[in-house]
């Protein structure tokens, strides 16, 4: 064929080259695609994980974000000195942080939220906001607030238009001056919630003077924030500031790792850092193994091509560069097109992250040093594969390339019983000995194709285990729809008012207090939940996903925090409540328990009370509620003062749902089509390379009368009994990888569970039966159009 | 795959909307021997008028045959001789349903095959021919019995493949693969796979083409033996003149013509001649 002519100044080498290149075209692309998609996984993950690591870096550093957090409960101004003079402390600020309920006009639910100082009239120097668009606030001005983007614009929200907010038991009529971004809000999330939703988590910032009479903490504030000096020991500081603030009811500090928002962010970076180590391997191993199977054929076709070549006077190494360079083609033309796909795909889930990490500016940027590792790893892999092939090109004797092959010897091939069984046909005996012929290259095509279906089954699972992650937070642990917090602890009858609220079907109440658990010399600070023994609405799950009862006297922890304390089940460890009276109490572990969303501490609450010598006091309640008549209860909760935050179960779990569905599509059709990239490429090439060697075979059948069905099942039953192999080991591969992936992808917000459902395997299944079937048939259709004279007047 | 080995069929070939009985066995008394000049239509096995083939198209063109007209009595051994390129091969693979020509007509049997579908001829070659090609075109992962046997599976009356080997001088070697086999062996393997069948047609190109004059002999011995005792109207092409003399009938081509045909009156046989 002969679709454009060569120039003339292009050695005649190079001239064979480019037109055995383009006799094997498709071929050549199904390798280049695997390549190629494999360059791409790896530039988009590394490209994201720098662009995301850089964008924040940068935003941290010009906007000055904590390193140390350490909430209290008031504290004298004065002792901003003393912080700034513990050592390690680069710059410490002070402020007033406190919870709010906004009362939105066109939205029934009532949104939560915060409300920061700013200092007056002056930046702070430590979590500085960014003003798009107005001004401060002015100091003293109790009416006057500058507004989170996103909720601005969720609600459509400008400078000059009012908020009706509940701020700590007071009811303000605030007017936005300004909109700004924050580093404190990347990831702008309420707490005990795993997706934003902009509608319903607002924050405002007020002048310190304002806020700290609105909420009666007038010279004092209740959370000190700290930037750490370059090379400071965080620990150190950390405990210097936790014995400074301690006196005022300081529960302890905690670090960025903790921190809502960045702990979000550096879980997305973890995760594409393992997806960008895991599956470009597996790519450009395949890449690697067709190159090694496409370039051995080539040079056994050309045999007498290389024999002469030889006797013409080329020597072994121009042969041998030869072929390097048909295969630098193929890699040079796969790195273009990933590296084209790796940066279109890039940029697009970019726009995807800008809709839920809102930094001032995010942009995709393709990582150099990320193209110049992945161009290094596609020459090892490539370079690698076409070594050994190529090396038999040079050892090739030119007298003995020029007489024809002998026909490859079937006789000492194993399992020579199995394929001589009586009752098999002829041509199922063929493709038997074919097999145990060329057991290493049947097995690497099995090896592919199963390769290509644990990709699928181990990205895949992700959906499935997030399935059962939202099942089993919201469907079997936590059935409450409605959470309640109150400002301040209040008495049973505060949660019996509540249950008496219009719409509310029933309820649980609960008294959450911040704790240290000690174990040795292990700590974790974290909220100790008390919970009615017989809970229904806010339980524990087991390992069997049956929920786990509470005992009079012991505590149950959620499996990560047994492990960070490296505890079990009927071990003691020390609960030191960090708030009040601050008691202390040794309590045995009850029981561990899976959690998959975030951790937890739980003990019957009449135990809580009584550890904090208090009587039945309650911290909020879990309700029930009558999906017909939320609205009422949403109007009631908004106008009452002693409601300090609202956690809506039911949106929480439609805002997961409807990300999910969202992006679902997308990477199913993602990964299928990666997946299909490696099946496509090792099928096809497979089937190819078989024609081409057995051609003159399936025409000699043809010849004998068989039809082109017949001839065609020798042909393709191979491929359809390798592939019916690689199920199985698809499937036990798949299943290894999931296992592996959801261990690399838990972090410390959530554990992604080890689950699969069977129609994931039967989906992976399908994929690499149809992407068989199709490279099948496309070889198929060249069998169809055989020259059967022409193969068979040939002598090769 | 299922095995074909039923036995039972009907032998009845469809070729177009017509029903051909497979006839094995031509009619009695059309006796070996008896040639005519001019044999009457009913006893021929093929008949071509006016056959022409032509290879690619405008200027570059090749003609392969241009205008043959042949009758061709059954159960006669004929060798075809000619200069390299004068369309012998061309020919064989037209009669033997491998090629269609580009005008003219082919007749097997009183049957037009000239517009016959490749589904038809499939089932022409399966049911019919036998070729043997200077390459043997056995499967290499197949033994010698294997190999045979590949064609008796889908044969309606074949002989078993021990006795299409013996019948070939190979009842030794049986469980060889290609690879243990000597080029004049593999030939004979290719020989007892195409008379397995019991076909009626035995075409062969140049099958002793890459054969030592010895082995060459023993296969010319086979064919000739085959033609004897199973009927089967036997095509040979060579290159050796020679060879002409086992032929009942000596075709003799020339730049796509028939230059030259007659019978001869003396057969010898193989290892009569003079290589
Ligand atoms: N598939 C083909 N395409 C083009 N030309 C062909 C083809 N097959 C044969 N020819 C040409 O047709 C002519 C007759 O070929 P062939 O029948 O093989 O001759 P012979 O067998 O007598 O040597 C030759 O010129 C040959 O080159
Ligand atoms: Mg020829």
């Amino acid at each position: 064929m002969r679709l454009f002519s060569l120039p003339r100044w292009l050695a005649p080498l190079d001239r064979k080259l480019l037109r055995d290149l383009f006799a094997m075209r498709g071929q050549a692309l199904a390798i280049a695609f695997v390549i190629a998609g494999g360059v791409s996984v790896h530039l988009v993950a590394a490209g994201l994980l720098s662009s995301l690591e850089e964008t924040r870096r940068a935003y941290y550093e010009r906007y000055r974000f904590a390193d140390l957090w350490a909430p209290l409960v008031r504290a004298p101004n004065g002792l901003i000195d003393e912080i700034r003079r513990i050592e390690g402390v680069q710059a410490a600020e002070t402020r007033v942080r406190v919870q709010a309920l906004f009362d939105m006009p066109g939205m029934e639910e009532p949104a939560t939220g915060e409300v920061f100082s700013l200092p007056d009239g002056a930046e702070p120097s430590v979590n500085q906001i960014v003003l798009l668009r107005g001004r401060l606030p002015q100091s003293g001005r109790r009416d006057e607030a500058v507004v989170l983007e996103s909720f601005a614009n969720a609600h459509g929200l400008d400078i000059g238009d009012t908020v009706d907010a509940t701020i700590y038991g007071g009811r303000e009529r605030i007017t936005i001056v300004g909109i700004a971004l924050s580093p404190e809000h990347v990831y702008a999330i309420a707490p005990g919630q795993l997706v934003p939703d902009d509608r319903l988590f607002g924050v405002l910032w007020m002048s310190r003077s304002a806020l700290a009479e609105a909420v009666n903490q007038d010279g004092a504030f209740n959370e000190a924030v700290v930037r750490l000096g370059y090379g400071a020991n965080e620990a150190a500081v950390r405990n210097a500031l936790d014995a400074l603030l301690e006196p005022y009811g300081a529960p302890g500090a905690y670090g960025r790792d903790e921190h809502i928002s960045d702990a979000f962010i550096s879980s997305e970076i973890d995760q594409l850092r393992t997806m960008g180590s895991v599956l470009p391997p597996i790519f450009l191993a395949v890449a690697a193994f067709l190159v090694n199977v496409v370039i051995s054929r080539l040079v056994a076709t050309e045999r007498t091509e290389i024999g002469l070549m030889k006797a013409f006077g080329y020597t072994d190494a121009a042969v041998v560069a030869h072929y390097l360079k048909a295969v630098g083609i193929i890699g040079v033309v796969g790195l273009a097109i990933g590296a084209t796909l790796g940066i279109r795909l890039g940029q697009l889930l970019a726009s995807v992250y800008t809709e839920y990490y809102r930094f001032p500016l995010f942009v995709f940027q393709p990582n150099a040093r990320g193209l110049v590792v992945v161009t290094a790893i596609t020459a090892v892999a490539v370079g690698g594969g076409a070594a050994f092939a190529v090396r038999r090109a040079a050892t090739i004797a030119p007298a003995e390339a020029m007489r024809p092959p002998p026909p490859p010897d079937y006789s000492k091939a194993l399992g020579a019983r199995v394929t001589s069984l009586p009752f098999l046909d002829q041509q199922t005996r063929m493709i038997l000995r074919q097999i145990v012929r060329f057991p290493l290259r049947a097995a690497f095509t099995s090896i592919g194709v199963a390769v290509s279906g644990a990709l699928l089954i181990g990205t895949l699972f992700a959906l499935d285990a997030i399935e059962e992650m939202i099942d089993v937070y919201f469907n079997v642990a936590n059935r409450y729809d409605v959470q309640v917090s109150f400002v301040e602890p209040r008495s049973r009858s505060a949660y019996f008012e509540l249950l008496s609220a219009p719409g509310v079907l029933g309820g649980e109440p609960y008294r959450a207090v911040p704790v240290k658990l000690r174990h040795r010399h292990l700590e974790e600070q974290m909220r100790l939940m008390g919970v009615p023994v017989d809970s229904r609405l806010a339980r524990m799950i087991d390992v069997e996903g049956r929920p786990v009862e509470l005992r009079p006297g012991g505590i149950v922890l959620s499996q990560d925090i047994a492990e960070k304390l490296a505890v079990t089940t009927g071990e003691t460890l020390t609960v030191a409540v960090t708030e009040g009276r601050r008691p202390v109490l040794d309590v045995p572990v009850a029981a561990v328990a899976m959690t998959y969303i975030g951790s937890g501490a739980y003990m019957p609450i009449d135990d809580v009370n009584a550890l904090l010598r208090e009587g039945p006091v309650v911290s909020g309640a879990n309700l029930l509620v009558d999906s017909a008549r939320t609205n009422a209860l949403y109007a009631e909760l908004k106008a009452q003062p002693a409601v300090a935050g609202v956690v809506l179960q039911r949106a929480a779990q439609r805002n997961f749902t409807d990300l999910m569905d969202q992006n679902l599509g997308m990477a199913i059709w993602v990964y299928t089509i990666f997946a299909g990239l490696i099946a496509i490429g090792v099928v096809y090439n497979s089937v190819r390379i078989s024609f081409s060697e057995r051609q003159r075979e399936l025409a000699s059948l043809r010849v004998l009368g068989f039809s082109r069905r017949e001839v065609s099942y020798i042909l393709l039953g191979e491929i359809a009994f390798l592939t019916l192999l690689a199920l199985p080991i698809g499937g036990l591969l798949g299943t290894g990888l999931a296992w592996s992936l959801s261990r690399a992808m838990s972090s410390e917000l959530f554990r992604v569970p080890f689950v699969i459902d069977p129609p994931t395997y039967g989906y992976a299944a399908l994929v690499v039966i149809v992407v068989t079937a199709v490279s099948g048939l496309l070889v198929r259709r060249q069998l169809d159009r055989m020259e059967l004279v022409a193969v068979l007047k040939s002598a090769d | 795959m299922p095995r074909r080995r039923g036995a039972g069929a009907p032998r009845v070939c469809y070729i177009g909307a017509h029903a051909i009985e497979a006839r094995r066995r031509p009619r009695a008394g059309a006796a070996r021997g008896s040639l005519r000049a001019d044999p009457p239509d009913e006893n021929l096995c093929f008949k071509t008028e006016g056959l022409t083939k032509v290879y690619g198209s405008g200027p570059s063109a090749v003609h392969a045959l241009r205008g043959v007209d042949l009758a061709i009595p059954e159960r006669e051994l004929v060798v075809l001789l000619g200069a390299s390129g004068s369309g012998k091969s061309t020919l064989l693979n037209i009669l033997g349903g491998l090629d269609r020509p580009t005008s003219g007509r082919l007749l097997f049997r009183g049957q037009d095959l000239t517009n016959a579908s490749q589904r038809e001829l499939t089932l022409y070659r399966r049911r019919h021919v036998g070729f043997v090609f200077q390459f043997y075109n056995l499967m290499p992962s197949l033994t010698a019995r294997e190999n045979v046997a590949l064609v008796t599976e889908i044969a309606d009356d074949p002989i078993p493949p021990e006795e299409a080997l013996a019948l070939v001088g190979l009842e030794h070697r049986l469980d060889h693969f290609p690879s243990q086999l000597s080029g004049g062996e593999q030939q004979r393997v290719a020989i007892a796979r195409a008379i397995a069948k019991r076909p009626s047609v035995l075409l062969c190109d140049e099958p002793t083409g890459a054969l030592d004059s010895a082995t060459g002999v023993r296969v010319l011995e086979a064919l000739q033996n085959v033609n004897e005792t199973m009927h089967a109207t036997t095509l040979l092409i060579t290159h050796n003149a020679s060879v002409a003399d086992i032929a009942h009938r000596v075709i003799t081509f020339s730049d796509g013509h028939v230059r030259e045909e007659r019978l001869n009156a003396v057969r010898k046989r193989p290892s009569e001649l003079s290589w």
